[in-house]
């Protein structure tokens, strides 16, 4: 068997799934984001409902600067969920769950929650909007929580916790 | 801002739509999947690099056309801005409280809701954990805007 030219064994080991589920979600995740844009002006991100909809149950000061947007924030959440469950009926046919233990998503939720709202921004707000806007803000912010989790992962990989 | 009385009747229903594209394009990234963002944070399977500069290239491409090809948004005659915000610490160090969790979790917000849209519950604790991380911020910073406008007597 005649062996695959380096570049290809490389892309091959960095890409082990290939590359266009990654490509053609992220697109769509971006036609989403522009889909809002072109109509509204709005540059969405994912993380503000978290505070949006505390606001419904929380008198917090900090939580009332969102009371105006609480309500299409909700039905921004409820179509990304309906929009993976269509995903889920048509292409994964059925039910997935995850095997991450309970106390990782638990712990970990916790951090997510306040540093997107600290830090001003998300995967979604930062990563696609901010970055898609040429932000030196987002730019930093992406670089911040990505070499900070790839040093968690890996610490958590290496004292054995899988998954 | 449009409020809840004045809107446009299809600023809703876009928003539903963007959603709904944006929930799908998640899912079918496996990015709601916590396995599959542990593996590219462990540099197992880079693609996950694919899904947020694809979602990036079509973001850009719109924020630069809009604002030459229109004045005003239709659905609700705001302007069309990039999204730019103020650079201090504080985007930093919530930057790296954040990575913390994505790196333990290996789930962020959107793709957390789009977790459940797949059928796994079991993303519910990471969504209790979200909630109570953002009211934790949202309790401190409201008392310490409180404690501020107290000392120095003025807004």
């Amino acid at each position: 068997m005649v062996a695959d030219p380096v570049p290809l064994q490389v892309a091959a080991e960095l890409f082990p799934n290939g590359i266009s589920r990654y490509a053609v979600g992220g697109l769509l995740v971006g036609l989403g984001a522009a889909v809002i844009y072109v109509g509204t002006g709005i540059s969405a991100g994912a993380s503000t409902f978290l505070e949006s909809t505390l606001s419904y149950v929380s008198g917090q000061s900090r939580f009332q600067q969102y009371v105006a947007s609480r309500d299409w924030r909700l039905v921004f959440t409820l179509g990304i969920v309906l929009g993976a469950a269509v995903y889920a009926v048509v292409y994964q046919g059925g039910a997935w769950t995850t095997d991450v233990a309970w106390w990782r998503l638990l712990i970990g939720g916790v951090f997510v929650g306040v540093g997107t709202r600290v830090g001003k921004g998300c995967t979604s707000g930062h990563g696609v909007c901010g970055v898609g806007s040429a932000s030196k803000t987002s730019i930093l912010g992406v670089i911040a929580f990505l070499l900070t989790a790839i040093v968690t992962a890996q610490i958590v990989a290496a004292l054995g916790v899988t998954p | 801002m449009a409020s809840a009385t004045d809107r446009h009747p299809l600023f809703i229903p876009l928003i539903l739509i963007g959603g709904l594209i944006f929930g799908f394009g998640l899912a079918y990234s496996h990015m709601a999947r916590p396995e599959v963002v542990l593996n590219f944070l462990q540099f197992e399977d880079l693609g996950l690099l694919f899904v947020m500069f694809g979602g990036a290239a079509v973001t850009g491409v719109v924020f630069f056309v809009m604002p030459r090809v229109l004045d005003r948004a239709p659905l609700t005659g705001g302007s069309f801005e990039r999204r730019l915000k103020s650079f201090d610490r504080n985007v930093l160090i919530g930057g790296g409280i954040f990575g913390v969790g994505w790196g333990l979790s290996g789930i962020c917000p959107g793709a957390a809701y789009a977790s459940l849209g797949i059928g796994n519950v079991t993303i519910l604790w990471a969504l209790a954990g979200m909630f109570l991380g953002a009211y934790l911020q949202g309790y401190w910073r409201s008392r310490s805007a409180k404690t501020n406008a107290a000392v120095t007597g003025a807004d």
